[in-house]
């Protein structure tokens, strides 16, 4: 499909802005002046939405495909938390409208929001203290390694040297901590998809400054030794960080924070949009509550909601305002659409549906771990693999088939993954369906395994050749392919 | 209740008898009884009409009459219809992360003409698919600054948004690198002090075009000395602005951020916003996020797909040029629309609007006794007046009588308790500024 700039036509206008209804006539001197126009599209409005229009069919999505994609929990966002972020009561509100003098009263709708949606959140998981801040899901992990470097240092210890992680962690986890100026020291899984604790035993040490954990594992298992391993690393005042990714398999089961862990991160009812924009809400106990990013909203004594600067240890800014809030706006409506019940049902029906899929493809599909499994399970496609069919391959049968493919190679302590999470919004019968095409890959892997390298056929396009873009790299229509290698 | 669940009773027991368990609870024996909550105090669910009606009333409680003359880098700018009328198809918002390029080609293209169009503005070879806001965007390019060049001296110009410095302060505050601020002087860059502590050291210099005062510069000077001794120049702007300013590339900047909300996204209280990063095309091996290419795909058509992932995090663990991992895909799209439909004509169009409202608000307010309108420096939608008394007392007095009037430089100025950032973008009438100034006359007699 031709790209917007190619639909261009010169002189032509998408957009009016008026006539200007001031007497004045602005002028740049040109030593200030950008000279030529910038080269954006020359498209009329209806060039705009049918181009656009067409690409949006170009995409999978919620809306119209199944997403059986472990470790990013692609459920069924619902449609009222849509228009109800798009209230222009909230659209439109000037951050900054809430830190000018006799500004804070106007604002005080969505100061409740914030202030609301941190008791939830706190009640949830067990934690004392959230901050609404963090962008995204890494933006709240690198929030909450500060938090753990601002502990160690207002300690005045400096000794504090390393983070531990598990080798099943996602890839933000090692990242984020080595952004905040740790290293890190990976831990091997044992047979059960649990932590090796010998392994952890021998890591730790007075240099831990701490260990990031995902409960349940991205290998889908709760672990049991969480107690154990919390105490190992408070022994060594290390503190706990509980990556939240996973919290949607346990709600209403099991909190963070009751049992030992020290801060975390939890998105809600955001949808993907394609890879953002997100949000990376942070807990935390009273241990680390006074480092906590400013701004601070609070409930005054007169019932009113207010923005407080006022924390001498606080990390500071880590970001412009008070977080995603339209984001934030959608999953206070959920939360309080579904309540105390609906949580339950959520990770109740979330661990349902992935164990009834572990165990449909069990006899077709070597499964990493023997066991009742919580909202996703990991599945190697080695036996397929041999046969000429790699998890790649049965990725790319399934999106002919209309299914998004599963994640695929991660964890990558795993050979050929294929991780599936079907989260609770789907049916028996969707499941059903991929179940049966699943098992239709595997067959075709016996029969007929040279064919899945044509797969897929057809999508608007067939496979891309990755490696071309990544040595004739072109990022831009203005700018000529380069080999920058 | 949970009405988003959609198996039956019946269906529920048929899963359970395949998994072999009698019931849901049986799933959870993993969880210990040691481990199980403590508490789980939530409110009780809610019909969906009722949480619109609370929601609703929520929403009215946040006053959004009150007439905005504040900026701060975050503008009130009018958002065409088509924008999001077409962002808000569920093809593109509840589509996942384009990790699979054969059915997320929608995203893909849509997020190569961002990038497009990115450059076009800035004038700058390469972009990302953008970050997450304005300030984090230039925290990430600072941090690209000091790997590229292996140094650890930073210069920051006082005029970059006090907002932006904080949390770049926050983010290397653990961290073993020399931060330098310069004053800024009549309303610009010091060059003088910017280039007494240029040296060899010298990682980065921060720049921001039109800086926090509103006022516009050439900053091809500093820029050129900043070179000279090995440094790079990494300019944050307001990408209205540039329908009519000099680019940063036409001054010669190696990396540019900024925050893209004026970009068709609204104020939304603070976010989602659009942080976005170009840079030139020799360091885009060191860029941060996401960057979508182009390719051919089997059969020899144009395609794109994520490249240059071997930065990233989730192949390159502790090693990435970061710990980013989403980019705001939604955001950049809006922005990508927003700047199709307004386009080449349109943009500069918007950009000549903004200067004149501005300038006409600049000579009423000059009028006004006691008021100074600040110029020793050109400016574009965004000036900064003097008060006889304190502005922050002045924007309460303004806010009685509803207007939001500016942003009191004091909060983050000490010693500029007196000064008032005023910002004028073209959704203001000739009323509403005309009605402005009697009203801050009044407030000052």
């Amino acid at each position: 499909m031709e790209l917007i700039f190619e639909k261009s036509v010169a002189g032509r206008r998408g957009f009016d802005f008026g006539s200007s209804d001031v007497p004045v006539h602005g002028h740049i001197d040109p030593q200030y002046a950008r000279g030529a126009e910038a080269s954006l599209p020359e498209v009329s409005e209806l060039d705009v939405v049918r181009h656009y229009t067409l690409l949006s069919q170009k995409n999978f999505s919620i809306d119209t495909h199944f997403y059986p994609l472990g470790s990013c929990t692609m459920k069924y966002n619902p449609k009222f938390t849509e228009g109800l972020a798009r209230l222009s009561g909230f659209t439109d509100l000037h951050p900054l409208l809430a830190q000018l003098s006799g500004g804070e009263q106007w604002t005080q709708g969505a100061l409740q929001i914030l202030y609301e949606l941190e008791r939830w959140m706190c009640e949830m998981t067990g934690f004392t203290h959230f901050t609404m801040q963090p962008l995204a899901g890494a933006h709240g992990e690198l929030t909450g390694i500060m938090l753990m470097a601002a502990y160690h240092r207002a300690r005045g210890n400096s000794k504090k040297k390393y983070v531990i992680i598990p080798d099943s962690a996602h890839g933000t986890n090692p990242a984020s901590a080595a952004v905040a100026g740790y290293e890190t020291i990976s831990i091997p899984s044992n047979k059960d998809g649990g932590m090796d604790l010998e392994a952890l035993k021998a890591a730790v040490n007075d240099e831990t400054a701490g260990l990031m954990m995902t409960v349940p594992s991205t290998y889908g298992v709760f672990e049991g030794n969480i107690s154990e391993i919390a105490m190992i690393i408070h022994a060594v005042d290390g503190i706990m960080y509980y990556d939240g990714a996973n919290l949607n398999a346990v709600l209403g089961r099991f909190r963070p924070g009751d049992i030992g862990f020290d801060v975390t991160h939890k998105t809600f009812a955001t949808p993907h949009g394609g890879g953002g924009p997100g949000s990376g809400p942070v807990g935390v106990n009273e241990k680390l509550a006074k480092f906590l990013p400013i701004s601070r909203v609070v409930k005054k004594s007169d019932g009113d909601y207010a923005l407080d600067y006022n924390y001498a240890q606080s990390i500071g800014y880590i970001s412009s305002f008070y977080g995603n809030f339209g984001l934030l706006v959608r999953a206070y409506a959920y939360i309080l659409m579904l309540g105390k019940e609906g949580l339950m049902d959520t990770a109740n029906h979330a661990v349902l549906n992935a164990n009834y899929i572990r165990k449909k493809l069990e006899p077709y599909y070597k499964i990493c771990f023997d066991r009742i499994c919580m909202h996703e399970s990991v599945f190697s496609a080695q036996i397929q693999a041999q046969r000429g069919a790699h998890a790649i391959d049965i990725a790319k049968f399934l999106i002919d088939q209309q299914i998004h493919p599963p994640t695929v190679y991660f964890p990558i302590s795993v050979p050929e993954a294929i991780m599936i999470e079907p989260t609770e919004t789907e049916s028996k019968k969707t499941m059903d369906h991929f179940i049966k095409i699943m098992i239709e890959a595997d067959q075709l892997s016996l029969n007929n395994p040279s064919v899945f390298k044509e797969f897929p056929k057809t999508m608007p396009i067939t496979r891309p050749d990755e490696v071309k873009a990544a040595r004739d790299i072109k990022t831009s229509f203005y700018t000529s392919s380069s080999n920058a290698a | 209740m949970n009405p988003y669940i959609t198996n039956t009773p019946k269906e529920i027991e048929q899963m359970l008898s395949s998994i072999g368990v009698d019931s849901i609870d049986a799933l959870f024996a993993d969880i210990k009884p040691e481990h199980r909550l403590k508490s789980f105090d939530l409110p009780q669910g809610l019909s969906e009409y009722e949480v619109v009606r609370h929601l609703t009333s929520l929403s009215l409680k946040n006053n959004v009459h009150v007439v905005p003359f504040i900026g701060g880098g975050f503008y009130d700018h009018y958002i065409p219809s088509a924008v999001s009328s077409l962002t808000s198809r569920g093809e593109f918002y509840t589509a996942y992360t384009p990790y699979q390029p054969e059915c997320a080609q929608g995203t893909l293209q849509a997020l190569f003409e961002y990038q497009s169009s990115m450059c076009a503005l800035t004038g700058m070879d390469v972009s990302n698919a953008s970050l997450y806001d304005g300030g984090t965007a230039l925290y990430e390019a600072m941090m690209m600054a000091i790997r590229i060049t292996g140094r650890n001296k930073v210069i920051m110009d006082g005029g970059v948004s006090p907002i932006y410095r904080k949390i770049l302060k926050t983010y290397t505050h653990h961290l073993s690198y020399e931060f330098q601020e310069t004053p800024v002087v009549h309303g610009q860059s010091s060059r003088e002090e910017i280039y007494r502590l240029l040296d060899n050291d010298t990682a980065v210099v921060i720049l921001q075009n039109p800086n926090f005062f509103g006022a516009i510069d050439d900053l091809t000077d500093i820029i050129q000395k900043a070179h000279s001794v090995g440094a790079l120049a990494l300019i944050s702007v307001y990408p209205i602005s540039l329908g009519l300013l000099k680019t940063p590339a036409q001054m010669g900047a190696d990396i540019v951020t900024g925050e893209g909300q004026s970009l068709g996204l609204p104020l939304n209280f603070g976010g989602p916003y659009l942080g976005f990063m170009c840079a030139r095309k020799k360091y885009i091996r060191k860029m941060p996020g996401r960057i979508v290419g182009e390719t051919l795909d089997s059969k020899g058509q144009r395609c794109f797909v994520n490249t240059l992932q071997a930065r990233e995090q989730h192949i390159r663990r502790e090693k990435a040029t970061s710990n980013i991992c989403t980019n705001v895909s939604l955001c950049a799209l809006q922005a990508a629309i927003f700047m199709a439909v307004v386009g080449k004509n349109g943009l500069t169009a918007m950009a000549q609007l903004n200067l004149d409202k501005a300038e006409y608000a600049k000579q009423l307010l000059s009028k006004i006794k006691g008021v100074e309108v600040k110029r020793s420096s050109p400016t574009f939608n965004e000036f900064t007046v003097h008060l006889p008394k304190d502005a922050s007392q002045v924007v309460a007095a303004m806010m009685k009588k509803g207007f939001a009037a500016g942003f009191p430089l004091g909060r983050y100025y000490p010693g500029m308790e007196r000064y008032l950032l005023v910002a004028v973008t073209e959704k203001r009438t000739k009323e509403e500024i005309d009605r402005y100034a009697k009203a801050l006359q009044e407030v000052l007699d």
